[in-house]
């Protein structure tokens, strides 16, 4: 307690609890200004560079003669405008709700847990959509439904078996965070099994598609996928954005939580979901892209706040950010042949989270 | 500062007609068909402080558990006016609160606003204004910005009072409080929820271990062993030599210090010193 000798005055001590307060309130607007700005250059570096470079200026002119009701003259061809619509575009936005499904997913996995190594994968996911992409792809099975060619229907179908798998085994043991989290490992394992045995009954070319998929990659047509992902990332971005508070009350333990409120059940069970749904499509459209889940929440939590408030969105923020960076390089690096951009998110977020780290002290929640 | 805290002062509105607070008839808790709390039945009066007094595993702490959701049991637990209680009617003070590594004094307080939230989880200036004036009431403006994981244990335990208070509940429920701190600690922290039992209007029922300190500051103490009280009234009352050293197995001694009961462990009886060599 502060020592009550002290000669404070009561409008100075006003202004401290009360900025105090605001703060823990609010959603560090800087950081969020800062981080939209370096998403909208990459955007614009994205655009811009490829095998048929395009000028920024008519870039620029041609999206503002987009938008309804604004006329701008884009210096940009015919053909150039193509490649910016169908071809540039889609695959940067796909990139970008990609990237930020996996980081919001990752911010709240590792919010339920309550264990900083949770990534989107860790309930069987990313075992699960693994094997749905083998058995479609390898055996020639036709599961398009609607809108969803087979391989995404294939993995999604896949992803959620794995998750509920996970979660049914759990429910038996009391759904504690330490048993979903074992009942994750358990049908991870099981699914990586069954997808390694499928992938070996499979000759060379197909081997060789199924891991293409497996690596990650981001390839379009047209606005197809991003069409299909973006349902997902609306609802499931809504309901995660809503519970970003539960998942600083867990972060008293579910006891403390329970005498404060929320019911830890509830709320956990609401979060896996919906986390799980959206992993689920952004593997569908993507394949397996690895690390993005699990270091961009930290990238946030050590530059900014430990606060989900924090974390949630900006994970959102940054995980697109990053991804739409780096896809840049897996489709120039080795033009005209393409990186598989899973590969490429290690190569690139392992150092640059060694750097983040060494920068400020490790913290384990 | 302290009107804000509406909630309270209408229960000291309820002290003056003295209505219970919190009733308890016939609670049981069983672990695996084993009785740890059997048939429990006690009254907290609005504005009282009830002392649960008993030795380890006799069951204050599974009995202050139930009462506030987080352990199964049989029986009944209400308010005065009969409702079940919630979140928003008793807050607790654990034992050994966790504090999340960066998670600020502020922060921490308003997780306290939580049952008063609207399903958008979002709190609202009136949420935000009762937490700094929490901060204020308590004194720890100065440690708004200070991140909960770096506070010392008496520090702390203020912090955790701080974010019951914000809670705003007519009932404080504290499950040994100050057991991890140095004396100094124990008696401010105590002193400050006695403070504010009295400005506040607060009904404080805490399973204490150190039974001098229960005798100063409860109204009424339960002695609990083996999941029954065995008996219950003023500090006087229950704190009585053979009883006290039959339930906690130890020879026990009351000694009355300036008007004060202070329970002490009989003086061990060393044996002889050898005799010097001449």
């Amino acid at each position: 307690m502060a020592d009550a000798s002290l000669p404070t005055t009561a409008l100075a001590d006003g202004d401290a609890a009360h900025s105090a307060v605001r703060r823990a309130f609010g959603m560090s607007i800087g950081a969020a200004v800062v981080g939209v700005l370096v998403l909208v250059a990459v955007g614009l570096v994205s655009a811009t560079s490829g095998a048929a470079g395009l000028p920024v200026k008519g870039v620029l002119g041609a999206l503002f003669d987009w938008v309804p009701l604004i006329g701008v003259d884009s210096s940009l061809s015919t053909t150039q405008k193509n490649i910016l619509f169908e071809i540039r575009l889609p695959r940067l936005v796909l990139g970008m709700l990609v990237g930020g499904s996996l980081g919001v997913a990752g911010a709240s996995y590792q919010g339920v847990f309550r264990n900083p190594l949770a990534d989107p994968y860790l309930l069987g996911v990313s075992a699960g959509a693994g094997f749905g992409a083998v058995l479609a792809l390898g055996f020639g099975l036709d599961l398009s439904w609607g809108p969803f060619d087979t391989v995404p229907a294939a993995a999604f179908a896949g992803a959620l078996v794995a998750v509920l798998a996970s979660m049914a085994i759990a429910r038996g043991g009391g759904a504690s965070p330490a048993t979903l989290l074992l009942g994750g490992v358990a049908m991870a394992a099981l699914f990586s099994a069954a997808q390694t045995y499928a992938i070996q009954q499979l000759d060379e070319t197909r081997a060789r598609e199924v891991l293409s998929w497996l690596f990650g990659q981001l390839n379009t047509t047209g606005w197809k996928q991003v069409g299909l992902l973006l349902p997902y990332v609306v609802v499931c971005g809504v309901v995660l954005f809503i519970h970003r508070r539960h998942l600083d009350v867990l972060r008293v333990g579910d006891d403390e939580a329970r005498s404060l409120g929320l019911d830890p059940a509830r709320s956990r069970l609401v979060v896996i979901v919906a986390a799980s749904l959206l992993t689920a499509a952004a593997v569908s459209v993507s394949g397996l892209i690895a690390f993005v889940g699990l270091v961009v929440p930290h990238i946030v939590r050590l530059l900014i706040s430990h606060s989900y408030r924090v974390i949630v969105p900006l994970s959102a923020l940054v995980g697109a950010t990053f991804l739409a960076f780096v896809d840049i390089g897996a489709r120039t690096l080795l033009a005209p042949s393409e990186l598989p951009v899973g590969v490429i998110t290690a190569f690139v977020g392992a150092p640059f989270f060694a750097v983040v780290l060494w920068r400020d002290r490790w913290s384990t929640t | 500062m302290s009107s804000v805290l509406t909630a309270s002062a209408q229960s000291a509105e309820n002290a003056v007609r003295s209505v219970p607070a919190l009733s308890c008839r016939d609670v049981r808790v069983s672990f695996r068909d084993q009785e740890v709390v059997c048939g429990v039945d006690l009254e907290l009066d609005a504005g009282q402080w009830l002392g649960i007094i008993g030795p380890n595993g006799a069951g204050k702490s599974t009995l202050l558990r139930s009462i506030v959701g987080l352990a199964d049991y049989s029986g009944t637990i209400a308010l005065g006016d009969g409702q079940a209680p919630g979140a928003a009617d008793i807050a607790l003070v654990p034992q050994a609160p966790i504090m999340p590594k960066g998670m600020t004094v502020a922060e921490y307080v308003l997780l306290g606003r939580t049952a008063h939230l609207g399903w958008l989880a979002r709190e609202s200036r009136a949420d935000r204004e009762i937490a700094s004036s929490v901060l204020h009431r308590l004194e720890l403006t100065a440690f708004a910005d200070r991140f909960v994981s770096t506070l010392s244990g008496g520090e702390a335990q203020q912090v955790v009072v701080a974010r019951a208070l914000a809670q705003q509940c007519p009932v404080l429920l504290l499950d040994e409080p100050t057991s991890a701190l140095d004396v100094g600690h124990q008696v401010s922290v105590l002193e400050l929820v006695d403070d504010l039992r009295r400005t506040e209007g607060l009904s404080v029922l805490a399973a204490m271990h150190d039974l001098s300190a229960a005798a100063r500051f409860a109204d009424r103490l339960i002695l609990i062993d083996h999941g029954r009280i065995v008996a219950e009234g003023r500090p006087a009352a229950v704190l009585k030599p053979d009883l006290l050293s039959a339930v906690y197995g130890t020879p026990l001694t009351v000694q009355p210090i300036d008007g004060e009961l202070v329970v002490l462990p009989e003086p061990r009886r060393r044996a002889k010193p050898p005799k010097e060599a001449p």
